[in-house]
């Protein structure tokens, strides 16, 4: 065919292109554009009426103004009226131009869906293609709305032609992607599925990616394509290599219907049916024999179709699970690939063997090719495959080789690009803590991360040694002389001395007995790196010297001479002036005694989850960390944390709260006090209640919500304390059901009498709420605490808290109090992934006024990141990343559970960080962090929409 | 297929084709960047890529990378014979396309793959049968046209490498 002579040639449109092209600069092209933008508006606006050529040209070069990425704001008009044309490029030009540029709101979808509708009525094949390229194209909720019942019946009418079938099957496909619920199912379904036999082998490619998504949404009513799609499947495998004449690429028979066959395939679990599946294993092992056969060809395209059929087959092998022997032999093929000179082979197989690690019976097979993955990832120039070869030690890792694979990864590390560091850093910290068998080896790795990459440790690495430090009383003597080594170095992380500070406050006892180590050694070490470190670390340190003077009386000199110098004591920022002040204060005024409680050793933390592994789950999203691997680390975590949950002290929690200035601090779980100093009205105030001469104040009967804000992202915590009791929470949520555990604490040493705690839900909550529990025993000792269980059943959608009543006598006087308690209908959110097309889709959805609602607020605290996903994640959702076209905003998506419904919800939130800076800058700093999160409540449940 | 991108060495944007509905800004955004990251690789290096929550399947044909964005349980290798297979009907049609063919008729290039690919995913594979198609609608049009067919002297090739076949390389 000659060059560039197809077609309809528009001379105009040439020249002007030409034009474009010649232009010199930025500048010159801005102008001509703006030139024939003029030139087209006063042809349109003009009073002789334009033939449909000159309208067809106008129309094309506005399209392609558009397509330089210029906004076009005119000209739709013009486009639409080409649609009715009879000439074919007219029409032609028209849809193009509708599909690019007209979005889905525009008011001219009733003039265009008319011209569709007569074009798919107008029986010739052409111009039916063309209206539904234009439909699947467009895709919007309007044209599904017009013609989500038309084309089922034009895809499987007996008299469409082929084409035509093709086109509808994808427009379809297309219209149920994005209105669901438009597209209904019925009589037409079954006969869709045998669109799997159809001789055309076109329409069986169309009609298959259909199949597809349908049966992934309805499974039931699609099964019998699994027969079909297997018999399919195997007359093409079978088949030689020029059977199928165009479908034949480079000597490898439909290779696109062969992976969506396969592909298909993976909606279903194994067929029962004995013949079926034998025939599917022979389709399979047909596959994997073709790979050892030599190639029919030595172009790229001809191994390309082969493999992709194969790791397709590989894919669909890893789904079933359940032929070892197929697994096996995969692997062993994956195996071959992992060494083959294309590097696309390499990474393919990399990511492939990823899935295969985690199937029992591959996972040792898997665990053979360690040296070639280690080899991978020391030698692969493409930091992408690199990548996969990182990953793919991670999945395959396991008690028997982690300390290879860590020691590995570590060394790796040093050289690491620095786009995959911190990945790699949570990875090592997870590996570390799953694969411990002594906690030295634990402890040793990671201060070798924070030496290696200090700077890609994040604030849960750190935290999490220290938890598991604090946790486990056989590490703590090693931990503490190995940090005090690491910090002799003449230049070390600062993470490195947030770490040594901590552990040494803590634990620096256990090896002061050497005097090479003794106490002012070690506070002379640990002040010798305060004059470089951030304000956050030496927060940390103060906090830590303070711990020294309990530790160590003998260091209280030395200590209180820093703390009183005035670079401490008057120091600009208020933060640490505070800290140094009130330290100072507190080690000259109180006795051995109080000073022995309020510093007191932290107590062990409450298992929980590594946050690390949230934060790398949220990192990779969703299908990055299996979920075997999460409840495997659970469960290891859970052991290694050793302690349960204690009824915190929280003089200690106040001064070791001092020591985490992070904000998010949530990995040690003491979110619910704010840092020392910053917040005078929260933390401080325990402090002021040590040395406060004033006796108890008048416990108010008003219902009192302080804590009850801070309980909307967490379960557990004090929810109220005052000088004779404190109240603590534990609870657990599981679908519409929670269980609430509350521990009164009684402060005093003199014994409550008539104690008694009454839970009423007021109002309407008593029909949306079911709270049930036993009486406590009106006793309670002095310094004893007693345990309420609560029974919580969500009935409906609630927007009321329950309250908490609680009476009792204290030295004759009545004592009575009133708590909300933080039951919310968050707490019944089931987080949900789904994928940014799905996030959208379903918000679009969600348009009726009743099904949503927006709120402006202004961010009581800093707006950090992490902070606020700690928050959303705190809320039950599922934080979606990646969703959101902007990465500043946050979308999470969760199912509220119910008794009577579940209500899907979404949520977006768009911080804007200008308002936040107006918001820094003011002196006061706002002690609690939460009080911005019920705003979001008030409006998640009119938020919502049954799903 | 969420959606497809071609563009030059100089990262100039020649085609664009979107599966998902996403506004104009988000558009150029993703185009911005992913121009960027493919056009910072290396020759030798992988065509596979992750990004975002998406894979990137690319090829380089000549002066043009063709770049498709696949989701997580498609295909990388068919998608890379997609890419292929869109290419040799370009090759066809034009007869040894080159950029400039896309440039000058790049809703040819649409038309073409509207053909071929449909709402993102292949809807005919055969060779054979897309140029049919194509052929048909172009026999639909007027004389006309025939005799305003594109003058030759009209296209005044900027850069060599814009003519230069893409299955040269």
């Amino acid at each position: 065919m000659p060059a560039v002579s197809k077609g309809d040639g528009m001379r105009g449109l040439a020249v002007f292109i030409s034009d474009i092209r010649n232009c010199k600069s930025k500048e010159a092209e801005i102008k001509r554009i703006n030139k024939e933008l003029a030139n087209i508006r006063s042809k349109f606006k003009g009073d002789k009426a334009l033939d449909g050529y000159s309208k067809k040209k106008y129309v094309c070069k506005l399209l392609f103004i558009f397509l330089l990425g210029h906004d076009i704001d005119f000209g739709h008009m013009e486009a639409v009226n080409l649609l009715s044309s009879n000439k074919y490029t007219e029409k032609q030009i028209g849809y193009l131009f509708i599909s690019v540029l007209v979005n889905s709101n525009s008011e001219l979808i009733r003039l265009i869906n008319n011209a569709i509708k007569n074009d798919l009525s107008s029986r010739n094949p052409t111009f039916m293609c063309l209206a539904l390229h234009c439909i699947a194209n467009v895709g919007s909720r309007e044209m599904a709305e017009a013609f989500a019942s038309e084309i089922p019946r034009i895809l499987v009418a007996g008299d469409t032609m082929d084409s035509v079938k093709q086109s509808a099957a994808l427009c379809l496909l297309r219209l149920y992607k994005t209105s669901p619920d438009l597209v209904l199912m019925g009589e037409w379904t079954s006969r869709v599925v045998h669109l799997l036999n159809d001789q055309h082998m076109g329409v069986v490619t169309a009609a298959i990616s259909l199949i597809t998504c349908l049966s992934q949404k309805n499974p039931d009513e699609f099964k019998t394509c699994v027969s079909l799609a297997v018999s399919r499947l195997s007359r093409i495998v079978s088949s030689a290599s020029t059977d199928l004449q165009d479908y034949t690429y480079y000597f490898v028979p439909a290779p696109w219907l062969s992976c969506k066959l396969l592909r298909l395939l993976q909606c279903y679990p194994p067929p029962e049916d004995g013949a079926v599946k034998g025939r599917l294993v022979e389709c399979l092992e047909t596959i994997l024999n073709k790979a050892q056969e030599p190639p029919k060809s030595k172009k790229v395209q001809h191994s390309n179709a082969k493999n992709a059929i194969l790791f397709e087959a590989i894919s669909l092998i890893i789904h079933y699970d359940s032929e070892p022997n197929l697994l096996v032999r995969a692997c062993n093929q994956l195996g071959q690939f992992l060494q083959h000179r294309e590097t696309n082979l390499r990474y393919l197989a990399l990511e492939s063997m990823c899935t295969l690690a985690s199937s029992e019976f591959s996972h040792e097979a898997v665990k053979t090719h360690i040296e070639t993955v280690i080899n991978a990832l020391k030698t692969e120039r493409d930091v992408s495959v690199r990548q996969r070869a990182a990953d793919l030690l991670y999945a395959m890792c396991d008690r028997s080789n982690a300390k290879q694979i860590v020691a590995e990864m570590l060394s790796y590390l040093e050289t690491a690009d620095y786009s995959i560091r911190e990945e790699m850093v949570l990875k090592v910290a997870i590996l570390a803590e799953k694969y411990a068998v002594d906690y030295s080896w634990y402890v040793d790795t990671i201060l070798n991360l924070i030496r290696i990459a200090g700077d890609y440790v994040s604030e849960e690495v750190w935290y999490r040694v220290i938890q598991i430090v604090i946790n486990r009383d056989d590490v703590q003597g090693y931990a503490a002389k190995t940090v005090f080594e690491a910090l002799q170095a003449p230049a070390c992380h600062e993470n490195m001395v947030k770490v040594g500070g901590y552990i040494l406050g803590e634990f620096g006892n256990l090896i002061a007995g050497d005097p090479r180590s003794s106490p002012l050694v070690q506070f002379n070490l640990l002040h010798s790196k305060f004059h470089l470190c951030s304000v956050p670390t030496r927060a940390l340190l103060l906090s830590a010297y303070i711990k020294f003077i309990n530790l160590f009386p003998e260091t209280k000199a030395t200590i209180q001479e820093v703390l009183r110098c005035d670079s401490q004591i008057r120091n600009s920022d208020v933060e640490l002036q505070q800290r140094a002040v009130e330290y100072l204060k507190l080690s000259s005024i109180a006795s051995t005694d109080v000073l022995a409680t309020v510093l007191e050793e932290m107590p062990p933390f409450p298992e929980r989850e590594s946050s690390i592994l949230a934060k790398l789950k949220k990192k990779k999203g969703p299908g990055a960390v299996s979920v075997t691997e999460l409840e495997d680390s659970k469960r290891e975590g859970g052991e290694l944390n050793g302690g349960g949950d204690r009824g915190q002290d929280t003089a200690t929690m106040a001064a070791s709260n001092a020591s985490t200035p992070s904000p998010s601090a949530d990995l040690l779980g003491i979110r619910s006090t704010a840092p020392l100093g910053a917040a005078p009205a929260s933390a401080g105030s325990l402090l002021v209640d040590v040395f406060s001469e004033a006796g108890p104040t008048a416990p108010s009967a008003a219902v009192n919500d302080d804590g009850f804000l801070r309980f909307v992202c967490k379960n557990n915590g004090v929810l109220f304390e005052n000088q004779l009791l404190q109240i603590g929470i534990k609870s657990e949520y599981r679908q519409n059901l929670g269980r609430m555990y509350l521990f009164y604490g009684n402060k005093t040493s003199v014994q409550f009498a008539s104690f008694t705690t009454t839970v009423s839900c007021p109002g309407e909550l008593q029909s949306q709420l079911n709270v049930q529990t036993k009486p406590v025993e009106p006793l309670v000792e002095g310094g004893a605490q007693i345990q309420q269980v609560l029974n919580i059943e969500c009935l409906t959608d609630f927007s009321d808290a329950p309250l908490l009543n609680i009476k009792f006598r204290y030295g004759g006087a009545l004592q009575n109090l009133t708590l909300k308690l933080p039951v919310t209908i968050n707490k019944f959110f089931q987080p949900t992934e789904m994928t940014s097309h799905d996030f959208f889709q379903r918000w679009k959805q969600l348009s009726q006024p009743q099904q949503e609602a927006q709120k402006i607020f202004k961010a009581n605290n800093s707006m950090d990141t992490e902070v606020l996903k700690a928050k959303l994640l705190g809320l039950g959702t599922a934080l979606l990343d990646n969703v959101d076209p902007n990465p500043e905003n946050y979308v999470c998506a969760g199912v509220i559970q119910t008794k009577s419904q579940q209500v899907g919800c979404l949520l977006r939130l768009e911080p804007n960080a200008q308002a936040q800076v107006q918001h820094t800058d003011s002196p006061e700093r706002v002690s609690h962090n939460y009080s911005s999160i019920p705003n979001f409540l008030h409006y998640l449940s009119p938020y919502s929409v049954n799903i | 297929m969420q959606f497809m991108l071609l563009f030059s060495r100089q990262g100039k944007l020649r085609l664009q084709k979107w599966y998902v509905p996403l506004c104009d800004k988000e558009k150029k955004k993703i185009t911005r960047e992913l121009v960027q990251t493919v056009l910072a690789r290396k020759p030798k290096m992988c065509s596979f890529l992750e990004w975002r929550d998406l894979k990137i399947v690319y090829k380089r044909y000549a002066s043009l990378y063709f770049c498709c964005a696949i989701e997580d349980q498609d295909n990388e290798l068919i998608t890379l014979e997609i890419i292929h297979r869109y290419v040799e009907l370009l090759d066809k049609y034009f007869g040894s396309v080159c950029e400039l063919d896309i440039i000058f008729n790049f809703e040819k290039a649409y038309f073409i793959l509207d053909e071929f690919l449909l709402g993102g995913e292949a809807q005919e594979t055969s060779k054979k049968n897309v140029l049919k198609a194509i052929e048909q609608a172009d026999l639909l049009q007027e004389n006309i046209d025939f005799q305003m067919r594109l003058f030759a002297g009209v296209m005044v090739p900027n850069m060599v490498s814009e003519s230069s076949g893409l299955f040269q390389n």
